[in-house]
């Protein structure tokens, strides 16, 4: 990454959690409980915002809905495409989601193509009656019909720009970040 | 970690992280084995072609397996069923192969080097399945992941390999993998098994087998051959069993948990007791079922490298 590249903090600690406090209740909301509900994080970073989100769904409710890692990898269709191929990480769901209604969480929506990557997914493990999108950021940019029923933050980005959230549990650090190309050299 | 290499020819050479990194990805590539669905689309489009010019049953079996768990597409060649009858030279054959579009190439020959000369012929990643006496790297990648899954961690992890280890692939894939991991490495064979100057691979050698079993950790049992019998390598199958056979009797004389490997296929009775064989100190079939997961592994991390060395060169 260039020294040159300029890093802007969107929102910070206390903000980060003030939105994912927001998201388990517009997920209790509009699903009137959380009966039947799950949870399915996206690694790296949805994984972590779903125990989050998790947790404060243990404090509203008064119980804690069962919770999985998606690895979209072995979905992905831009694999080949990359100068460096890809990690893969485990998927980990330890229960049956035929008849649930199934919550994604990711951090930022862009493209929309992980998102399908991870629908293409979690359709090889089941049927469940419905799936629904949390994410923390939507930048735009959408090459696929695909929108998210809860958003974070909407932050309107330029194609040049990137945006980062961090997470204590893999950066050190919780806030949202906006970095903007640097000069060319 | 940036994992470069572009074939899998041999273990030999292979660092700690990359054999991690392996190992760790077909850990992921084992869960996709347990779902409901066990298929993933990661090498659609990719086309593989399974050259083997020597008799395998189970690594051809599990080769395929892996390759339709990740949606390729796949094409088997066997040698005495192909035009390598009618005299066509290793050169030809792999040359018309790659004519007709083919990314990858699992390949198993009776003699050693065969895999490395066909990287000279061809552009597709080549993946050896077992080449003569040299290696037979996925068989020691999946020893080492069940290794790894029963111990943990393999520092200092006492391995011994009994048998036929001067015409065993699968023991130099598993001497070259378990010292990159921190294992140390018995050999444990009558003298006539064992290869010259077998002490330069830094390991102990041992010509008792309650010797060796009062040592290690774990055992991998090595197949006894039986033509080796003809070549006066050893006297009697009965006489083999009574000083290398691995019994029940003796690990239980040790007083440990030794845990035992077999790359199979099993002579019961000859080199390990038939009963043992299907005890709870043999992993013999957890080998078999981490085999696949580690040959997904092998073919997502060795599918995608040239094509992304043309790509850097393009974006240079």
């Amino acid at each position: 990454m260039s020294t040159e590249e300029k890093l802007t903090e969107l929102v910070d600690a206390a903000g980060l959690k003030r939105t994912i406090t927001r998201l388990a209740h517009e997920i209790i909301e509009r699903n009137r409980g959380v009966e039947n509900l799950v949870l399915l994080g996206v690694r790296s970073r949805g994984l972590p915002l779903a125990e989050r989100i998790n947790a404060n769904i243990l404090k509203i409710e008064g119980q804690s809905l069962p919770l999985g890692a998606l690895d979209v990898t072995m979905y992905r269709d831009d694999v080949y495409q990359m100068i460096k191929q890809p990690q893969v990480q485990t998927t980990e769901i330890k229960f049956n989601i035929d008849g649930k209604t199934v919550v994604v969480v990711d951090d930022v929506l862009y493209t929309g193509r992980t998102v399908r990557a991870a629908l293409d997914e979690i359709i090889d493990f089941g049927r469940p009656t419905a799936i629904q999108l949390a994410v923390l950021v939507d930048r735009g940019h959408r090459e696929l019909p695909i929108r998210a029923d809860y958003v974070g933050k909407s932050i309107p980005t330029a194609l040049v720009e990137k945006v980062r959230v961090r997470v204590r549990e893999v950066d050190d650090i919780d806030g949202v970040f906006l970095i903007k190309p640097g000069k060319e050299n | 970690m940036d994992f470069n290499r572009k074939h899998l020819l041999g273990l030999e050479g292979f660092t700690r992280e990359e054999i991690s990194y392996i190992l760790d990805t077909s850990e992921s590539f084992k869960e996709v084995l347990s779902r409901q669905i066990p298929k993933v689309p990661t090498l659609r489009g990719k086309t593989i072609v399974n050259l083997f010019f020597e008799d395998s049953t189970r690594t051809r079996i599990s080769f395929e397996l892996a390759e339709k768990r990740l949606s390729a597409d796949t094409v088997n060649f066997s040698a005495s069923t192909s035009s390598v009858k009618k005299g066509e030279t290793l050169r030809d054959t792999a040359r018309n192969i790659e004519a007709m579009k083919i990314d990858m190439v699992v390949m198993r020959h009776a003699a050693a080097g065969a895999p490395l000369y066909l990287t000279q012929c061809v552009d597709a990643a080549i993946i050896n399945a077992g080449d003569g006496q040299h290696e037979h790297p996925t068989q020691g990648l999946l020893d080492l992941m069940t290794l790894r899954t029963k111990f943990g961690s393999l520092d200092g992890v006492k391995v011994a390999i009994v048998g036929d280890i001067s015409h065993s692939r699968v023991a130099r894939s598993n001497i070259y993998g378990l010292q990159a991991l921190g294992a140390e490495v018995g050999l444990c064979a009558p003298p006539t098994f064992l290869p010259y100057q077998a002490e330069q691979w830094n390991v102990e050698i041992f010509h008792n087998l309650d010797e060796a079993l009062e040592w290690a950790d774990a055992l991998n049992v090595l197949r006894i051959q039986l033509e080796r019998q003809e070549k006066g390598l050893f006297s009697t199958l009965r006489e083999y069993h009574n000083l290398f056979g691995v019994t029940r009797e003796r690990l239980e004389r040790t007083g440990k948990d030794i845990t035992i490997l077999h790359p199979g296929p099993i002579n019961r009775g000859v080199e390990i007791e038939s009963e043992l064989a299907d005890s709870e100190c043999s992993l013999i079939l957890d080998q078999v079922t981490n085999g696949v997961a580690v040959r997904m592994a092998v073919l997502y991390l060795f599918s995608g490298l040239q094509k992304q060395a043309e790509l850097k060169e393009k974006s240079k």
